[in-house]
């Protein structure tokens, strides 16, 4: 109770004097207000509405940068900046949205760099690889074709597509057919069949583009395997081994299979004449590069023709001097000779030369 | 049929070479047309191209011979040369050998060439070099390989064998079933 008379003392004269001042105080709140709204600058801001960016090309004076009032100096050139920018956000046309006023933003002006790396071209799919050798362009087609079993229009594939042929409900048996057969089941396992093979190959084609390893038919797990899948991948796991299956044992009951290995690969039977021409050109010239200079039966030859030559003129000389022996001694060493030198003519090396006589 | 590969190809330029020497090349590059050869059932066939066109319409089972058959390949890939390329060898043969006309008959049975039946040899004939044989009016008869050198043949006596019987044209009689 004490505590309260000077509390209500001080609020009634607070009371009396703040009124005057309170409303001095609008005045001029209301008169910096106005003051606030215009911002004169040197050169023109310029906006990019779009990103709510604001860009100021005046010159920032440094002395009053400099003059310790950097906070107060910057803070009041982003008041300013951001009211002519504000200033520019009420120009733009408005719309009410669930009882707010918003401005609509135009698009974006400035170019913003991009954050992650461009993405790289996808390699073509294997479709498109031989539509590109091909030369085939893709044609536009439809959308909706007409159907004129149910009269109507209708896509071109997927539900209620216009000639769905698994929905017929008639099929005639053809003449090759067996009787028995259920026709409409074989269409329904042709179409899965189409659409499992088509997701085989969209799902290679993007293993392919992101170079990724698949295994081959059959060595990836699947649920129902047939035997021979299974034998299959028991063989290239066998193989799988450092030594490349060499030391693996079999099963008691199993075989080694014999016909791995690659099928040898022969050129075409026509091919490019000339280049076979070239080839075994150049073949002979490397055979003819490979054969030895010297020849060495030629080096014998030649030998044992001079030596035939010693021998004539040696037994020329001694006719005169032995007569008859001087003619067997000749025969014996030419007989001799020839023998000899055949043997030896055979495996002989020119620098053998001291085996003559 | 298939074109011969590098390594058969090259066993057969080596054996051919060793009776025409380097002379194959006027056999690959011939003025008058592209010839090749091909490889049908181990045999080695020699061809111009305009036949292996036609020849390409008769399927494997059916198709017997081709052009001229030049030898054939053995199980261990071995090049053994039949008579029945004796035409093309004959004109461009380095080292020939004439033989009397006595003994031609038995050169023709398949038998080896002795120094009785020599009549003329090249010069400069080395031991084991593929020659062709001729009869003394220049008809070719065969091919062999020289047993002895031309220097060696002048010095043995006349019962050794000079020349190795390899292929000679009796063997179209004699062999008639198998020359393709």
């Amino acid at each position: 109770m004490w505590g309260r008379k000077p509390r209500c003392v001080i609020r009634t004269k607070m009371a009396s004097c703040s009124f005057e001042d309170v409303l001095a105080k609008a005045e001029r709140d209301e008169a910096e207000k106005l003051k606030g709204i215009t911002v004169s600058k040197e050169l023109d801001l310029e906006f990019d509405p779009g990103n709510l960016l604001a860009f100021d090309k005046n010159r920032i004076d440094t002395r009053e940068f400099k003059d310790c009032k950097r906070e107060d100096f910057l803070r009041s050139l982003a008041r300013d900046n951001t009211q002519l920018l504000i200033n520019e956000m009420w120009k733009l046309p408005t719309e009410r949205v669930e009882e707010v006023i918003v401005a609509k933003l135009p698009d974006p002006t400035t170019l913003l760099p991009r954050e992650k790396p461009a993405p790289k071209p996808k390699p073509p799919t294997k479709w498109e690889q031989f539509a590109k050798l091909k030369g085939i362009q893709k044609k536009k087609k439809t959308n909706l074709v007409w159907d004129e079993v149910h009269k109507e229009w209708r896509r071109r594939w997927g539900y209620k597509r216009a000639k769905d042929d698994t929905k017929e409900w008639l099929i005639e048996v053809p003449e090759n057919a067996d009787p028995n057969e259920d026709q409409f089941n074989k269409r329904n396992k042709a179409k899965k069949e189409r659409v499992a093979r088509n997701e085989y190959n969209r799902l290679k084609n993007i293993a392919r583009a992101q170079k990724i390893k698949v295994p081959g038919m059959g060595l990836a797990p699947t649920p129902r395997q047939s035997k021979a899948e299974l034998a299959q991948a028991v063989n290239v796991a066998k193989i799988s081994t450092a030594s490349v299956g060499k030391f693996q044992d079999n099963l008691p009951k199993e075989k080694t299979p014999k016909n791995t290995g690659r099928k040898r690969k022969f050129q075409p039977l026509i091919g490019d004449f000339s280049s076979e021409k070239q080839k075994q050109l150049d073949l002979l010239k490397v055979m003819d590069s490979k054969k030895p200079r010297l020849d060495v039966t030629k080096a014998v030859n030649k030998q044992m023709r001079e030596e035939d030559m010693e021998s004539r003129h040696k037994n020329k000389k001694d006719f005169g001097k032995k007569g008859r022996r001087g003619k067997m001694s000749g025969k014996g060493k030419g007989k001799a000779g020839g023998k000899g030198k055949g043997p030896k003519g055979k495996g002989r090396k020119p620098q053998m030369k001291q085996g003559k006589r | 049929m298939r074109p011969l590969t590098d390594e058969e190809t090259k066993t057969m330029f080596e054996k051919l070479s060793k009776y025409i020497g380097e002379n194959i090349k006027l056999l690959i590059d011939r003025p008058d047309g592209t010839y090749c050869f091909r490889l049908h059932n181990d045999r080695v066939y020699y061809m111009s191209e305009k036949i292996l066109k036609l020849a390409t319409n008769i399927s494997r089972d059916k198709l017997v011979s081709v052009g001229t058959c030049f030898g054939k390949f053995t199980k261990t890939q071995k090049f053994r040369l039949h008579i029945t390329a004796l035409d093309f060898l004959a004109p461009y043969a380095k080292f020939k050998v004439w033989v009397k006309p006595g003994s031609e008959q038995s050169f023709l049975y398949g038998n080896h060439i002795m120094k009785s039946g020599l009549g003329r040899i090249t010069e400069n004939t080395a031991q084991y070099q593929g020659v062709v044989v001729y009869s003394m009016a220049d008809v070719p008869l065969g091919f062999g390989v020289a047993a002895k050198t031309t220097q060696e043949c002048r010095k043995v006596d006349p019962m050794s064998i000079v020349v190795f019987h390899q292929a000679d044209i009796g063997e179209y009689i004699r062999s008639e079933d198998t020359l393709t």
